[in-house]
């Protein structure tokens, strides 16, 4: 009679292994679609097993639902672009706080209920599990519900940037106390809840808290932050479920919680690095909110046409691509390839060159080539690649504005000052594909645009490449 | 359920390996791992079943139900998002001689 619990429990404790398995050879780029799959069997293991819990009510709501969300979450997981995948993962990111944040609630709800010693609706039995709650249990359910709500609406907002319904950002003067205070009587409710004082009042009102500093918190941060911020609230869902975890008794959530917001805090810090910023200044700092007069630049933009453009380039003994997050928007990648393909035909010396936070993940530009099918050997880092600009003969930069704008070394008044940049103003011509005269995601002036060698080629990223690609063959005829 | 102090030390142990396999990662695995971590706190999913599973006022039951949407939502759909990604490593690996996909 007692070997179903038990086989329950090698089953998550199955699903433990393979997620953190699958964890380790995701982090390698030869095993890292194993990873997933191995990962994917181990959350197929433990869902499965869930449904034969014993003691287990509303198996068919249950049903119902996890049809539904898979179902639902497959669909749009499938069809959406590549370029869309940020955003994606924000929003099921945020699902994932949302739902630690209704298990914290149901947790608590149960335990009012069982406080105020209602009859419990429809015969169910006498002591509810939420009653058993020790004190510890209950402070940690709070805690997760907090971090699990907070990471909700924090994940939401960060999805609406990325997804660009929300494009301003939201500043007013006193913001960051607002949010100090909201932050701070959401902890208290939270503390009045998990020291027993719990009430069907307070509940709501610690959820609203909780979303609303959420919100608040991740309304001004720029849309060139949120890659770290999305991270970051990775990290957050991550410790909520782990939080819930040991609320329910479930192993396999507290290890799997655990070791997701250990190593999306660590993965955090090392995004943070890449922009030589702090985690605190990419939350409190408020992008460009700091005020200052920003350098003049001197200067014009001057145009240059595609078939000039790509003579430099064939003539050219070394060519450094440099990709931002404009090539994904374009869906240029293919097209860059196909151009790269036909200079290293010529005789070029082709190199990618990726900064860590191109694009709007840090790895998202390596992941758009590789989908085109660059070769790794072609593709370098900003460290790998910045000592050769200065023997470089032409910089082609593709959508990519703040990780090569100078004045992240120049100008202490811009916000993006001390970010490392690709040094492409070393070489000896740039030419940047735009497609228009405007300020880039962040809203900054680039003095690279105005430099004397840098010559700008107005267009969509896929369409001008398009230009380049037929004035190179037009070339060979 | 679990005593005190075993769970505190899961805890560490587990904190440690998220760190430990986090550590020595390339900079091009940073999106997919990213995505790849999001997945696995989809096991969310099985707290919010549990959650269900106790809900017993019809309002627990609409919380759980959606928290049980919401788990599933982030498994499957960061599963998804992430075995795509790395299907693009395998796709590009230029010592795969089969491209049929």
């Amino acid at each position: 009679m007692n070997w179903l619990p038990t086989l329950i429990k090698a089953c998550y404790f199955l699903a433990a292994l393979l997620f953190i398995l699958g964890l380790k050879r995701m982090s390698s780029p030869r095993t890292a679609r194993g990873g997933v799959v191995w990962a994917g069997y181990g959350m197929l293991l433990a869902v499965l097993a869930t449904f034969f819990l014993p003691g287990l009510h509303n198996i068919g709501l249950i049903a119902a639902a996890v049809l539904i969300g898979v179902s639902a979450a497959w669909w749009t997981g499938k069809r959406v672009a590549m370029t869309a995948m940020p955003q994606m993962v924000a929003l099921y990111n945020g699902m994932g706080g949302g739902a630690a944040a209704a298990i914290g609630a149901v947790e608590l709800i149960g335990y009012v209920r069982s406080l105020a010693l209602l009859p419990p609706v429809g015969g169910a039995p006498a002591v509810p599990v939420a009653a058993q709650l020790a004190p510890v249990e209950l402070a940690l359910g709070v805690l997760g519900a907090l971090i699990g709500a907070v990471s909700f609406s924090g994940s939401l907002v960060a999805f609406a940037k990325l997804q660009g319904w929300l494009d301003k950002r939201f500043i007013f003067p006193g913001q960051r106390a607002v949010n100090l205070l909201l932050l701070a009587a959401a902890v208290m409710v939270g503390v009045l809840l998990a020291s027993g004082h719990a009430s069907a009042a307070l509940i709501v009102a610690f959820f609203v808290l909780a979303l609303l500093f959420g919100l608040m918190m991740t309304l001004p941060i720029g849309g060139a932050d949120m890659p770290v911020v999305i991270s970051l609230y990775n990290a957050f869902t991550g410790l909520a479920v782990a939080f819930e975890g040991f609320v329910l008794g479930n192993e396999a959530m507290i290890i799997a919680g655990t070791v997701v917001g250990a190593a999306g805090t660590l993965l955090t810090q090392l995004m943070a690095k890449a922009m030589n910023r702090s985690i605190g200044n990419v939350l409190f700092g408020s992008f460009g909110a700091a005020g200052g007069e920003a350098q003049a630049i001197a200067g014009a933009q001057k145009p240059v046409e595609a078939s000039d453009a790509a003579v430099m380039m064939a003539y050219a003994e070394r060519v450094v691509i440099v990709p931002g997050y404009g090539l994904a928007v374009a869906q240029a990648q293919h097209k860059v390839w196909e151009f790269a393909q036909l200079l290293i035909k010529r005789g070029v010396k082709v190199k990618f060159a990726i900064h860590p936070v191109a694009g709007r993940m840090p790895g998202h530009m390596n992941v758009l080539l590789a989908e085109a099918g660059v070769p790794y050997d072609l593709i370098a880092d900003m460290d790998d690649i910045n000592p050769e600009f200065a023997v470089t003969d032409v910089a082609l930069v593709i959508g990519a504005n703040d990780v090569v704008n100078p004045l992240a070394r120049t100008d202490p008044a811009s916000p993006i000052y001390g970010m490392p940049i690709l040094d492409v103003g070393d070489s000896r011509h740039v030419i940047v594909v735009k497609r228009g005269k405007g300020t880039g995601f962040a809203g900054i002036e680039n003095a690279l645009f105005y430099a004397d060698n840098t010559r700008m080629l107005y267009g969509d990223g896929q369409a001008a490449v398009g230009q380049l690609v037929n004035e190179l063959k037009t070339l060979d005829d | 359920m679990i005593d005190g102090f075993l769970a505190l030390y899961i805890f560490m142990l587990a904190a440690f390996t998220g760190y430990e396999i986090i550590a020595r990662v390339p900079v091009i695995l940073h999106t997919p791992l990213m995505s790849g971590s999001n997945f696995v706190h989809g096991i969310v999913l099985v707290g919010a079943m549990i959650a269900l599973g106790h809900a017993h006022t019809p309002f627990e039951v609409a919380v759980g139900f959606v928290g049980v949407l919401l788990g599933a939502g982030n498994a499957a759909g960061g599963y998804v998002v992430t075995e795509r990604m790395l299907e693009m490593f395998k796709s590009s690996k230029p010592d795969a001689g089969k491209e049929t996909k």
